[in-house]
């Protein structure tokens, strides 16, 4: 993964609030077996429409997406982030997520940055008086810079620092093999395994 | 809401503690210090076709091996067709997924269960049909509905690919310890009122962000009294809420769903076991972040009017007017549901036509589900004009039904009874709606284009699907009764 510091580009504001992950990528561009190319599925549906936002010239080329709050509620699949990724976002800042989208965010790079309600409003207007404006995003400040205005958004102080270092959850967790060795030596005899296969009792 | 206090925090005070904090430590590989999260260890990780091809790619890249194969097992659910299963999948990026995911198991050693096979159906039915799902262990999977293994009293969590492929490298996960909120569900639920409408009701209650950060735990008098099916429906709807998770404390009811079942424990490891298990329920006293509590006495039928699953009524109201809502964005949100639902502020449910019923899905294609629904309509005609489909979970419900003759019933009454699978909750296979079809479903998201691009769905339980399939319009058993029927 690559480090993460500061982004500048156009944002998008998207002032619709519960958008689930099945708007971020219907269920029909899942089947693909790979993991980039998704660029075409992002928002599907609603790109049909030549008013969405997203289709609108002046947000060509946008690295930050400004949205309502319950963004990427509902299904984990990740090919929702890996959508968002692949179409050239970088950011996206919403008054709330959903737990899974959020987690998936961070092992993929896309800045999942948490605003108030109040300062959503501030962006989303700023930004549709003069489209296409540019923002910078800085996550070592954890702040949302546009002309005179700084806001700030949160965001968790561990994925915050992997992505500052572009690090791999993996290779962390294998640093840790030996004591994950033990755990498993200490696991009751009784748990279940999937293998062998066994019958219903009954069928002895 | 109360204040944010991580779970390890809180119990170190009192030496309490939750359900959710009983199974969190006793899992716990490495404590996280300063801002890093606890490492969790997995004891189940299932696998199906959709989420799990580019976890296996990342570990062929990075040269990892599958830790534990003997914690892992594979169904084919999401792309399964439900007709013609000995055929070729017509749809050729749905058999390449299923090839690809046939390939991997075969390279790493994971055990499948592949479409004609026995075990083969929905990943959240199987598990706990084999006996795999048990209280107390932590269970993951690439699919938010993994919720529904909450009901044994396991901690069950939906994870995403980047996840898949950690927990097959390392058995384990890292996670920031939740908070926990008690869902008490007091009284006893009315003839006609399902565990579907408990969770629908919280979910209308809380909305879809109420459960951010959360494990719920569903406890009271009502989920005391209900089936392992019942308890399933609701901890699967978790997810429905933000929750990561919804559990309920084991007792002698999932004790008896589990005995003798291929994979519970046997003899002197069963009554391990169960000791184990018997240590599992919240202590007396201890505390919970927030709590809700329903009164389950007034609940009645409930269905969804929106397109987020939130957005629910009692099937005796209407559809509520956006002019109502106080918050703006519920109300924006409100407006465009109405506009995309077709739906007009003021219509009563029970006037809305629908032009399909699904019973099928995680949710609700249980034996216990298809039996109640089974039981209202037997011996009548379905409603001119409507499709009904009826999707069992797994192959092994399917075969369970057929013995019953629950087959012959729905055949007898109009409906489709189709294979095993995922069907039409997501209509990635050819299970869809049309643009403008109006469903009744038993499933677990309305949102737009979920069933199918441009289709409507109303969330409903089992009976009301039933019942609706009888009349042509949004119904309960009670309008059945009215109409002299039974």
């Amino acid at each position: 993964m690559q480090k993460f510091t500061t982004v500048t580009g156009v944002a998008v504001p998207l002032r619709r609030s519960n958008v689930d992950t099945d708007q971020i990528i219907p269920a029909v561009y899942l089947k693909r077996v790979t993991r980039t190319g998704f660029e075409d599925a992002l928002f599907a549906a609603w790109r049909q429409d030549p008013d969405f936002v997203i289709n609108k010239k002046e947000y060509q080329g946008a690295r930050v997406l400004i949205a309502g709050a319950d963004f990427g509620i509902g299904s984990s699949r990740e090919h929702a982030v890996w959508a968002l990724r692949d179409y050239g976002f970088d950011v996206v800042l919403s008054p709330r997520f959903g737990d899974i989208f959020r987690g998936n965010s961070g092992k993929q790079g896309l800045l999942a940055g948490q605003i108030s309600e109040a300062d959503a409003e501030t962006l989303w207007n700023l930004v549709e008086a003069d489209p296409g404006i540019e923002l910078t995003v800085d996550l070592v400040g954890k702040t949302v810079r546009v002309g005179d205005l700084t806001v700030n958004f949160e965001i968790d102080d561990y994925t915050r620092w992997r992505l500052l270092e572009g690090l791999d959850d993996i290779g962390l967790t294998l640093r840790d093999e030996a004591r994950i060795n033990e755990f498993e030596a200490t696991r009751e005899s009784w748990l279940p395994q999937t293998l062998p296969a066994r019958s219903p009792e009954s069928m002895y | 809401m109360t204040n944010v206090i991580p779970t390890s925090q809180r119990s170190s005070g009192t030496g309490l503690r939750t359900l959710a904090e009983k199974v969190w430590d006793k899992h716990l590989v490495t404590k996280g210090e300063d801002g890093t999260p606890d490492l969790i260890y997995i004891d189940l990780h299932l696998l199906h076709e959709v989420t799990s091809p580019q976890a296996f790619d990342g570990l062929r890249l990075a040269e990892r091996t599958l830790r534990r194969p003997d914690l892992t097992i594979a169904t084919e659910d999401h792309n399964t067709p439900t007709l013609d299963i000995d055929k070729p999948i017509a749809d050729l990026t749905s058999r390449t997924q299923i090839e690809t995911l046939r390939r991997n198991c075969a390279e790493y050693g994971v055990r499948l269960h592949s479409l004609g096979d026995i075990e083969q159906g929905i990943v959240h039915v199987v598990g706990p049909q084999l006996g795999l799902t048990q209280p107390g262990i932590t269970v993951v999977c690439g699919d938010s509905h993994t919720s529904t293994h909450g009901a044994f009293g396991a901690m069950a969590l939906g994870i995403g690919t980047s996840e898949v492929e950690h927990v097959m490298a390392t058995q384990t996960l890292p996670l920031n310890p939740f908070k926990t909120m008690a869902i008490t569900v007091n009284g006893t639920l009315r003839t006609g009122v399902t565990a579907k409408d408990i969770i629908l009701a919280v979910i209308a209650r809380i909305g879809t962000g109420g459960g951010a950060g959360y494990v719920l735990e569903y406890r009271g008098e009502a989920i005391r009294a209900l089936s392992m099916e019942g308890r399933m429906t609701i901890c699967n709807m978790s997810i429905e809420a933000g929750a990561r998770a919804g559990m309920v404390a084991p007792d002698q009811t999932t004790y008896d769903y589990l005995e003798g079942r291929a994979h519970a424990p046997r003899g002197a490891d069963w009554d391990a076991a169960v000791a184990y298990w018997q240590t599992l329920a919240t202590d007396e006293g201890a505390s919970y972040d927030a709590e809700v509590i329903i009164d389950a006495n007034k609940l009645e039928p409930f269905v969804t009017w929106g397109t987020n699953p939130g957005q629910g009524v009692s099937l005796s109201g209407s559809v509520p007017n956006p002019a109502d809502i106080v918050d703006a964005n519920e109300r924006s949100a409100a407006e465009r549901a109405l506009e995309y639902m077709d739906l007009e502020a003021g219509t009563p449910m029970k006037e809305i036509r629908v032009d399909t019923v699904f019973l099928g899905s995680c949710t609700n294609s249980r034996v216990e589900d298809l039996r109640a629904a089974a039981e209202i309509i037997k011996g009548k005609t379905i409603a001119a004009g409507l499709r009904m489909m009826v999707v069992p979970g797994s192959a092994r419900v399917r075969i369970e039904a057929e013995a019953e003759g629950l087959d012959q019933i729905f055949l007898d009454f109009g409906a489709e009874w189709r294979f095993a699978g995922c069907s039409m909750c997501l209509g990635m296979n050819p299970d869809q709606l049309e643009p403008g079809e109006r469903c009744a479903s038993t499933s677990n998201r309305n949102f737009e284009g979920r069933q199918g691009k441009g289709g409507r769905t109303h969330l409903v339980s089992p009976l009301v699907a039933a019942a609706t399939a009888i009349r042509g319009t949004l119904s309960s058993p009670w309008d059945l009764v009215q109409d002299g029927d039974q």
